[in-house]
């Protein structure tokens, strides 16, 4: 019976012989079959994982040097390109679209021998907090089938959560990544904008998109990070930053310094026991000898509204190519006149999410509301981005909850996009920002749901925040 | 007229017509603006379209480092100013030939601001000021004509670079805007950054036109002109619009903000859309690229590597060569004919002459052959050898150009003082091979000679070219006419 703890250990045990990557890919085959019904998965690419680890494991038997991510099974959110397969962002309106590429950072875990094993649902365009907005259908929380998984990378988390696979990769534009991982109790991280290229992940909004990583272990989501990270010729924005090795320098004994918001979790809407663990694990902090301090923060009831702005503008845009014209989803009567047939193929193809954000992007980009509503956005943003720095500039890592609240039951917030929307409160901000974040599942509620401390980090120190990580959860 | 035509009786002569132009230049780069997709023109349709040109999910933009180089040096040509810190916008609209639903544009930072283009009309010098140059992509082309029901799009020409060129409102006449087009296609080919074909589109102009009384300050109602495919049309365009604004306003009608297009066939605007339909296009930083900054010595670069433009060869070629305004201004008007003539006259140093063979024999073979000049068979030292030869007296220009010319053209490693030699071509211009034609001549026209002698000094040129004639060619008309009159006095 194959069991994962690490890629290490699993690693280990392919060069001891005691299993295979045929083995592993089976029981991952096993699983996804016997848990259907949660629809973490929307496809599965049993023949092509099956070859592959058949392949590997020759090549690993004829003593050939193993890649970094030899064997290792990996699923990914329905919204990064895999050449050959199809992808949909969970919408309609890409229905039987197949990638004509790879995305950079699949590209990247294909280098090192890491096998696909399928493409995981999401909420449709990556807009969501449940997973319930897919034309897939919903998914479900493993640990309480009654209750949402998180969105918008719902799939991605459950495939880690209920042993799916090793590892998954999601994507995180205010959380996506984050909050799942708190609903499921795993690890989410969100990499600093730009660590990652973009090229190949169907974009929500361009300056707040970052692919992320699910896993069981810090040294798994940290060896992720290593291998797909780094300057990239496709994507402009990714940075040229050097990657470090931080699956090799995870171990510290440093005494670090952490900055916290009380209006954070003093917050009207924060769930009390979720607050009360955060204050005990911060008091807790200070005995093992860190430094932790309470910083004013005056900007919290701001960012959301400045993360919806901003957001659905560049979504507005983005999302425009669905257009019915070159692929995808076309209005079964094409023969009206342009603007109709826009009209006809965008409104059956996208989702009541999605089209709901696309009109709120486009009146705040439109002649009139530009300056009220974009041009006020973007200087929330410049203040929090100051504000941070600010923060940065005396601590190591600012302490937040991931959410306010444990895991929502099905179908509970579908009808309040705004309170929905509010749940969002801890996770734009370093999408706001471009910092790295993680959600590291300390915690359990008395609901008998997990959930997650955040800690975030300065633009670009991955190397601490994974190895705060590493302390953190050992 | 075989029926009644209401003529309307305007007073154009009241009017001042006032014009700025839009000039979209595609830019010679290897590839697209923001992808490595290849930009040549006349592909098969949709063959140079990658996921990035067809806006794929998942694609993003890559800045072609080449285009923002083009722009600048075109800034640079126009003293522009050139600014450091650009970024880009995107312009949002849905059109099937556009395929991310949105151009990207640069809408508040344009790469270059300001800026003069020289025009000259009738010896009369003017400038004409530059609004902005920007960069942006092409859209792809929609094809209405293939398909009887549908419309059919090619997306090989969708992200090709361009700039766009845009001028004040400085021009007065269909006759200025000729000029000023005729010289900004001039700059973009020396500059060597668009070929500047507008029959295939790689240069594009839109007029913005309106009309006042002379003397007011304030501008007209203004309406732009769009499908001009030619630096003609440009001008029949506006002269037919400025007409229809004027007679509108003499009829004491209101002109209304409008965009039309031009039909060359029936040389008559019609209305596309009204003003008030004009979209919101919501521009915003496009956030998929990230700002670039432009270095000075990037820019210097840039500066270092413009050729001399035609302004400044026509001055050096009246000044220096004391070559006439006209001359200069044949020779210039295509950077590469410019280019030969100069390399000519560091081996010919007739200077005259050398124009005149370029003027000439040179550029009528190029017409004649359709070719340009960087197709002309004969290296510059072999056409100056010609040249030398004629204007050592060895050979005629007739000779030269009639008969060594084209066998040179036929056979370019022959040389031409060989040619003159074994077909015996040579002039003369000795006395002793000279005098025994002439005395010949004489005595076979004594009566003539007569003539002259009692004062009809014009019979010179008939003594002259029947001493050639009978020479065949080859005695020096120069020469000719010294021993003649020498002849002629005793």
């Amino acid at each position: 019976m194959f069991e994962f703890s690490s890629i290490e250990q699993y690693h280990a045990q392919l060069l001891k012989g005691s299993t295979t990557c045929l083995q592993a890919v089976e029981h991952y085959l096993q699983g996804i079959e016997a848990t259907k019904h949660l629809n973490a998965f929307i496809e599965i690419y049993a023949d092509e994982a099956i070859h592959q680890a058949k392949e590997l494991d020759a090549k690993r038997k004829s003593g050939k040097q193993p890649g970094k991510l030899h064997g290792v099974v990996v699923g990914l959110k329905d919204v990064i390109c895999y050449k050959g397969h199809k992808v949909s962002a969970a919408s309609a309106i890409l229905n039987n679209f197949t990638s004509l590429y790879s995305a950079t950072a699949v590209e990247r875990l294909i280098a090192e021998e890491a096998i696909i094993i399928g493409n995981l649902n999401c909420d449709e365009f990556a807009m969501g907090s449940t997973n319930e907005n897919s034309a897939y259908g919903k998914v479900l929380n493993a640990l309480d089938e009654t209750r949402v998984p998180g969105g918008s990378s719902g799939g991605s988390a459950v495939a880690v959560q209920a042993n799916l696979c090793m590892v998954s990769l999601g994507s995180d534009t205010g959380g996506s990544v984050r909050q799942p991982a708190d609903f499921c109790g795993i690890i989410g991280l969100k990499p600093t904008y730009g660590r990652i290229s973009r090229y190949g992940l169907i974009a929500y909004a361009s300056s707040f998109d970052q692919i992320g990583i699910f896993g069981n272990t810090v040294a798994d989501v940290s060896l992720l990070l290593e291998i797909m990270a780094g300057a990239d010729e496709f994507d402009s924005t990714v940075s040229k930053h050097e990657v470090p090795a931080y699956s090799k320098q995870l171990k510290t004994s440093k005494k670090f310094r952490f900055a916290y918001f009380n209006e954070a979790l003093n917050h009207s809407g924060i769930d009390k026991e979720i607050a009360e663990a955060i204050k005990k694990r911060i008091d807790e902090l200070k005995n093992e000898g860190h430094t932790v301090q309470a910083v004013e923060f005056d900007l919290l009831d701001y960012i959301v509204p400045a993360y919806y702005v901003l957001t659905t503008a560049e979504a507005s845009s983005n999302l425009s190519r669905f257009d019915g014209v070159k692929y995808g989803y076309r209005t079964k009567h094409p023969g009206v006149e342009l603007t109709e047939f826009y009209k006809q193929s965008r409104s059956a193809g996208f989702g009541k999410e999605v089209k709901r954000r696309i009109m709120l992007g486009t009146f705040v980009l439109s002649a009139g509301y530009f300056d009220a509503y974009f041009t006020r956005a973007q200087k929330v943003r410049q203040l929090l981005k100051d504000k941070t720095e600010l923060v940065f500039s005396q601590f190591d890592f600012i302490l937040l909850p991931t959410s306010p609240v444990t895991a929502f039951k099905a179908v509970e917030k579908m009808g309040d996009p705004i309170a929905m929307y509010l749940a969002d409160i801890y996770t734009v901000m370093a999408n706001l920002v471009g910092i790295p974040a993680i959600s590291l599942p300390l915690f359990s509620h008395s609901n008998g749901m997990p959930f997650g401390l955040q800690v975030m980090a300065n633009a670009f120190d991955e190397v601490s925040l994974l190895q705060v990580s590493d302390t953190l959860m050992t | 007229m075989g029926y009644f035509c209401p003529l309307i009786m305007a007073d154009y002569s009241k009017y001042e017509v006032v014009i700025g132009l839009e000039v979209h230049a595609q830019l010679l780069t290897q590839s697209k603006l923001f992808c490595g997709d290849s930009i040549a023109f006349g592909a098969e349709p949709n063959t140079h379209v990658s996921p990035i040109t067809l806006g794929h999910p998942g694609t993003l933009p890559r800045m072609n480092k080449k285009a923002i180089e083009f722009a600048v040096k075109m800034g640079l040509a126009c003293g522009s100013e050139i600014e450091k810190n650009n970024y880009f916008a995107r312009k949002n609209y849905f059109y099937p030939d556009l395929p991310k639903g949105y151009q990207v544009s640069q809408h508040t930072t344009p790469i270059c601001k300001g800026g003069v283009v020289k025009i000259k009309i009738a010896d009369q010098e003017k400038e004409i000021h530059l609004t902005r140059i920007h960069l942006e992509e092409d859209a792809g082309k929609s094809l209405h004509d293939v398909d009887a029901n549908n419309t059919c799009i090619d997306y090989n020409r969708a992200g090709t670079p361009l700039i766009e060129i845009v001028s004040e409102p400085d021009l007065r006449s269909g006759e200025e805007a000729f000029a000023y087009l005729t010289e900004v296609r001039k700059l973009v080919r020396y500059l060597e950054i668009c070929d500047g074909n507008m029959e295939e589109g790689s240069l594009r102009c839109d007029a913005n036109i309106s009309v006042r009384m002379h003397g007011e300050t304030k501008l007209g109602t203004r309406v732009e002109v769009k499908n001009l495919n030619s630096v003609r049309n440009v001008k029949r365009a506006i002269e037919v619009e400025s007409k229809r604004l004027i007679e509108i306003l003499e009829e004491g009608g209101t002109i209304i903000q409008q965009t039309r297009s031009f039909d060359a066939n029936e040389n008559t605007t019609f209305a596309i859309r009204d003003k008030e339909d004009a979209d919101d296009y919501r521009y915003f930083a496009e956030p998929d690229l990230t700002p670039f900054h432009l270095k000075d010595d990037f820019i210097e670069n840039i500066r270092a590597s413009i050729p001399a433009l035609p302004e400044q060869r026509i001055k050096d070629y009246t000044d220096r060569l004391q070559l006439s305004v006209y001359d200069a201004a044949v020779l210039t008007e295509e950077r590469s004919f410019s280019d030969y003539f100069e390399k000519l006259i560091q081996h010919a140093t007739n200077y005259k002459s050398a124009a005149n063979w370029m003027s000439g024999p040179v550029k009528t073979w190029l017409n004649e052959n359709n070719k340009q000049p960087e197709e002309f068979p004969l290296s510059a030292k072999q056409l100056s050898s010609l040249i030398t030869l004629v204007d050592a007296g060895k050979v005629s220009f007739s000779i030269a150009s009639g008969k060594l010319f084209p066998q040179l053209l036929a056979n370019p490693t022959l040389l031409p003082e060989q040619i003159a030699t074994e077909q015996n071509l040579i002039q003369e211009s000795d006395v002793s091979a000279i005098g025994p034609v002439i005395d010949s001549v004489l005595a076979k026209f004594a009566d003539k000679v007569v003539e002259y002698k009692k004062g009809k000094k014009g019979l010179l040129a008939l003594f002259v070219g029947e001493v050639i004639k009978q020479s065949k060619g080859k005695a020096d008309p120069k020469k000719t006419n010294e021993l003649l009159i020498e002849k002629l006095k005793s």
